[in-house]
This record gives structure tokens, C-alpha cells and sequence, in this order.
């Protein structure tokens, strides 16, 4: 029963490390949190619906365009919004995302109507693997590997790449970079493109255990929100933890205390952590100067 | 030009007679409006009306102060549940529900504004966010706040007289609205009003000339709280019946829209900002039956969307407009309004 409540905590806790870290990867760039990131997601994924079943295109074909897509919302919005504001304001930084969420809210219901569709991976529903006393689903095992293997990914192109070494310069210090000849727009919009796409695939392993509707990614959202918050928006190693740290709690508390309330559980954790330490578990806290 | 010889004169209320005349002149519109126009117009300037007093809150907390709150929606329903329950469980009548309901609010407000000290920014974003949702999930699961189905809301009396029709309801929205506007703007340029500016432009810097942080910044966030409190309360009686899903997050961002549109630190934006901004929702309800732009988007519709997705096009719009307005218009509406006043106050020049 708790090694299965444990796995069934890292399988969702999986898909709360891939927003949280796609919501940090951004955070750090541009210091905003971006609400549009699950709405990306879900336009991603009805994409892929869409390229599945009124083009009859392959599943695999489907997500490499759905993928292509997303980094295509993400740059285009990089280029034609946030390149255009003068000197945006934190405040009005957040208020751009959040038009940009209802926006794409708008499109998703406007194009694909209200009715809820079903997105689901080309594998048997109910196929499971017996683990000793546990029970995994396949889905669960594809949600925790592909989580994993784009943490490695992203791991290795942050730190072996010169385009990931360049992201690391725009987030640390954008003037440093830009005197150092790196074209920092540039690069940020190539940020704001890979970190729609790590939603997306979030978006996609979710889809199957939701029905499709504008409204998919709400819940994962705020979810990879305090993720994020519980590890630190300015670590994403610490967001990756946060997020298996806040699926596993999550399950235990649904389980043996109240599943009622088990979707409050995430806020009241951030509460609690952001009191005793404001920068989050595991990113260090800067003094502010004025 | 005018030039000011006192910091007084820069701060007073009227600063010039003809600003007592434009008042007089608005006081008197307000007054035979509901003579010469049809109850369902009434409803409309109801409703205007109570988001005008939302906004001048949020206002004071976004525009003011520099915070942030994505969780209005959850104030605004604090303060309609605790009217309707105020009437129903003590047998208050509505004024005194009403007030009360507004400092059960503002309480929440200051509660929340707590942990707002420690956080900024983003962090606050996520945290007033959360709290929005917080609200509408606890009342739609507990049955003592009637669940997802909601509240009936009692009819209201006042001195005998049984309110029903939107034109009294107006009598009683609009003199409020007016009051807590003129509160606001008495606010604002007072001490207190100048301390949240300063914070606004820089918290350490006016910690430093010896504005207490803790006190005001708290106190921003019950203020703004109590005008929704407020406006919740008035929105109830409005609606007849109040269930969870009106409070949404979607009504949050709105509030937020109001005050970008209309202009974030600016009184004037407040009221235009709410005015504009649930007209255009309101009318966009109700976008096919408009002429010209209701058949061309029927057209794109069929063309390459979908027709039942139609009422979504209230989404599409809000969105461009809040991006539009941040990147190109940053002050707003106001801002609009101030630059063309300069423009003919100078005019050959």
C-alpha cells in the first residue's frame, strides 16, 4: 500500500518536476512566472489531436509537429510581445503572460469548441507491470521515464552545450552576456521556445489520464507552480525535487488523511515553506539592494 | 499654464472651480439617469458600478502599492457570502450586513497581506492566486455555505420599503459607489496614500525615510480587500442567488484587466477602466447579434474555427487587450486621457 501510494506520488510528481521546470527555465530568463505556460501546453496538445485525428497522421508524427508547434508559440511570443515592451515592470510582465493565457484559452475553445475530446498514448489502457507487491501502469512507467530522460537531456545541454551554456549566461546576467557577444534576444526567445516544448511533452503524458478540454493543464499548472515555489524558482534542480517531493506528499495526504482537500495540499505547503524560507527549499536567498 | 505655489494646492480635491462644476454636473447626470432610461439599461450601470468599486481597490494594492493579487475574485466572494450569511443567521439588516461583510473581508485581506511582507513579485502572484482558489474550493465543499448550488439571497429592505427593481437597487449601488470613490481619492492623496507610493517605487528606500512596511503594506491589502468585501456584498443582491463558480479566476483576471485598462495609480482610471472594460464584457456576451463584426465572426467561425466555440471570442479579446495596453499604452486609458489634455492645453505649440 505506501510503496504503491510512493509510486503512484513520483508517477504524477513526474509531470509537476516537467512544468515546474519549464516554468524556472523561463523564470530565471526573463523573472516572471509565466501563466501562459499551461495554456501553451494545451494548445500543444490539441494540436496533436488535431494532427491525429482529422489528419490521420501517426501518433509519433503528431507529437514531433506538436512539439515543433509549441517552440513556435514560445519564440513568436518572446519576439512579438515581450521584445516590444519598453523596460516591462515585474507587474506588467505577469499581466502579458496572463494575457497571453487568456488568449490562448480563447483560440482553444473558439477552434475545438467545448466538448471534451479524449488524447490518449498508443499503448493498452490497462496494461500493468507486477513489481512484487506493487502494481505500475504502463503509462506511469512512460510518465517517470520520459521525465527522467528530459532531465538528463536538459542536464547535459545546460552544462555540455554552447547554446545551453549561452541560456545560462542570459539568466545569470543579461549585460554581462550581451558585452560578451551573446545576442541575448536571441536567446531568449530560443529559451521561452524550449521551455514550451518540456510543457508540452508534460502536457502530452497528462492528456491520457484527463479529458482534453481548454482547461487540461490548470490543475499540473498550479501544481508545477508550487513545485517550483517548494524547491525555488531560480533552482531547477530544486524544481525537479519539488515536484516529486510535492506528487509523493500529495498521494500520502489524499490517502490517509483527506482526499477531499488533497488538491488544497500544494498551497498549503507553499505556504508554509515560503514562511520559514522565501526563496524556496533549495535556491539561496539574495538580499535585495536598491 | 497654471502654476501651483503650495503643495496643497497640488492635493486638493477640487483644484480648480471648474472641477467643482464637472462634479456637480456627473452628481446631477447620476441623479436623473435612471428618469430618462429602461430598467434593463439600470442593471447594466448596477453591475458597472459595482466592479467600479472592485477596481478602485485593487487599484489602491496594484497601482499604489506595486503588489499584485490574482485573487480579488476570492475577496469578492468573502464578502457576498458573508452578507447574505450576516442577513440570513443574525437577521442583520442590509446596511450594517454589509459594512460587517467589508471588514470580514478586509480581515482576510490582512491576513493575506501577512505573508505578502515576506514574499514579492512573482512569489505573491502564485500566493494570492492560490488564495483565490482556496476560497471558491472551501465554500463550494462546505454545505453550511450552501455547496455548489449556492445561496439564495434575502430580499432587501430598507425602512419598510422592499427594494426590487434594478432603479431602486441603483439609488443604493450608485450613492455607494460615489462614496467609496470619493473615500478613495481622499485616501490616496492623503499621508497614507503617499506612504504606498513611496513604496511602490521603492520598498527599501521608504523603509529607510521611516514609512513602516509591515503596517501599510498590510493595511493596502485590507483596504483593497474591504472595497471588494463591499462590492461582493452589492453583487449578491444584484444576482438574487450566489453560487462558487460566478467567483472564479477568470473574474480575478478581469479585475486585473479593469485596472491595466483603465490605468494602474490613477483614480480616474479606476472608474474608467471598470466602466470600459465590463461593458465590453457584457456586450461581448452577446457578440453575433451585433452588426457588421457579428457576421464577419460568424464567417470566420464556419470558416476555421468553430461556431459553438463562439462565446470564447470574450477570452481572445481580453487577452490581445491586456497585451496591447501593457506594451503600448502602459498608464492606460488615463494615460490616453492625460496626454490629450496636454495636447490642447498647449495647444498651438
Amino acid at each position: 500500500m505506501f510503496s504503491q501510494l510512493i509510486i503512484n506520488g513520483i508517477s504524477s510528481g513526474s509531470l509537476y518536476a516537467l512544468v515546474a521546470l519549464a516554468m524556472v527555465i523561463i523564470y530565471k530568463a526573463s523573472e516572471v512566472p509565466n501563466f501562459a505556460q499551461g495554456e501553451m501546453a494545451t494548445l500543444s496538445v490539441f494540436v496533436a489531436w488535431h494532427f491525429v485525428n482529422a489528419q490521420f497522421l501517426p501518433f509519433y508524427q503528431a507529437v514531433a509537429a506538436a512539439l515543433l508547434f509549441a517552440f513556435a508559440v514560445g519564440v513568436l511570443f518572446e519576439f512579438t510581445v515581450l521584445r516590444r515592451a519598453e523596460k516591462p515592470s515585474i507587474l506588467e510582465l505577469i499581466v502579458m503572460t496572463l494575457g497571453l493565457q487568456m488568449f490562448i484559452y480563447g483560440i482553444i475553445g473558439w477552434k475545438w469548441g467545448a466538448e471534451q475530446k479524449t488524447f490518449s498514448l498508443p499503448i493498452a489502457e490497462d496494461s500493468v507491470v507486477q513489481l512484487g507487491p506493487v502494481v505500475i501502469g504502463w503509462l506511469n512507467i512512460i510518465t517517470i521515464a520520459t521525465s527522467l530522460l528530459c532531465v538528463l537531456v536538459l542536464y547535459l545541454f545546460f552544462t555540455r552545450t554552447k547554446l545551453g551554456t549561452a541560456m545560462r549566461a542570459v539568466q545569470m546576467n543579461s549585460t554581462a552576456a550581451r558585452i560578451n557577444g551573446i545576442r541575448v534576444h536571441r536567446i531568449m526567445s530560443l529559451t521561452w521556445g524550449l521551455s514550451a516544448v518540456i510543457g508540452t511533452i508534460a502536457g502530452i503524458l497528462f492528456a491520457p489520464v484527463s479529458p482534453l478540454d481548454p482547461q487540461l493543464m490548470w490543475d499540473p499548472l498550479l501544481k508545477g507552480f508550487a513545485a517550483g515555489v517548494l524547491g525555488g524558482m531560480t533552482s531547477p534542480f530544486g524544481a525537479v525535487l519539488g515536484g516529486y517531493i510535492l506528487g509523493i506528499i500529495e498521494n500520502l495526504f489524499g490517502a490517509y488523511i483527506s482526499l477531499e482537500f488533497k488538491s488544497v495540499v500544494a498551497f498549503a505547503l507553499i505556504v508554509l515553506v515560503l514562511w520559514f524560507k522565501p526563496s524556496g527549499l533549495f535556491s539561496r536567498h539574495y538580499e535585495r539592494k536598491v | 499654464m497654471d502654476m501651483k505655489r503650495h503643495y496643497y494646492e497640488d492635493i486638493q480635491i477640487f483644484q480648480k472651480p471648474v472641477h467643482v462644476f464637472w462634479f456637480v454636473v456627473l452628481l446631477v447626470g447620476l441623479v436623473i439617469l435612471p428618469l430618462v432610461t429602461r430598467n434593463y439599461t439600470m442593471s447594466l450601470v448596477n453591475f458597472i458600478a459595482i466592479n467600479v468599486i472592485v477596481t478602485l481597490g485593487l487599484n489602491l494594492l496594484v497601482g499604489y502599492t506595486g503588489q499584485i493579487s490574482l485573487g480579488h475574485g476570492g475577496f469578492v466572494a468573502i464578502g457576498a457570502y458573508a452578507t447574505v450569511l450576516l442577513m440570513q443567521h443574525l437577521g442583520l439588516n442590509f446596511f450594517p450586513a454589509l459594512v460587517l461583510a467589508g471588514f470580514v473581508a478586509a480581515g482576510f485581506g490582512f491576513l493575506l497581506g501577512l505573508p505578502a511582507l515576506r514574499l514579492e513579485g512573482p512569489y505573491l502572484a502564485i500566493a494570492t492566486l492560490g488564495f483565490g482558489m482556496a476560497v471558491t474550493q472551501i465554500i463550494g465543499r462546505s454545505t453550511f455555505f450552501g455547496g455548489r448550488m449556492g445561496l439564495k439571497v434575502p430580499k432587501i429592505n430598507i425602512a419598510g420599503l422592499t427594494l426590487s427593481s434594478d432603479k431602486e437597487l441603483y439609488v443604493v449601488i450608485i450613492s455607494i459607489t460615489v462614496l467609496m470613490a470619493f473615500a478613495m481619492r481622499n485616501l490616496t492623496r492623503s499621508r497614507v496614500g503617499r506612504a504606498l507610493i513611496a513604496i511602490r517605487e521603492s520598498d527599501i528606500a521608504a523603509e529607510t525615510l521611516g514609512v513602516n512596511l509591515a503596517w501599510y503594506k498590510t493595511l493596502s491589502f485590507a483596504v483593497s480587500a474591504f472595497y471588494a468585501g463591499v462590492a461582493g456584498g452589492l453583487l449578491a443582491i444584484i444576482f438574487g442567488y450566489i453560487n462558487p463558480s460566478i467567483f472564479d479566476f477568470v473574474m480575478s483576471i478581469l479585475f486585473l484587466a479593469m485596472v491595466v485598462v483603465g490605468g494602474a495609480g490613477a483614480i480616474l482610471g479606476s472608474i474608467l477602466g471598470g466602466i470600459v472594460v465590463t461593458f465590453l464584457d457584457l456586450k461581448l456576451n452577446a457578440v453575433t447579434s451585433m452588426p457588421l463584426i457579428g457576421d464577419l465572426l460568424r464567417e470566420i467561425s464556419t470558416r476555421w474555427m468553430s461556431v459553438s466555440g463562439l462565446p470564447n471570442f470574450r477570452s481572445v479579446l481580453f487577452g490581445i487587450l491586456l497585451i496591447l495596453f501593457v506594451v503600448f499604452e502602459p498608464h492606460g486609458l488615463y494615460g490616453i486621457w492625460l496626454r490629450i489634455k496636454k495636447y490642447w492645453k498647449t495647444w498651438p505649440f
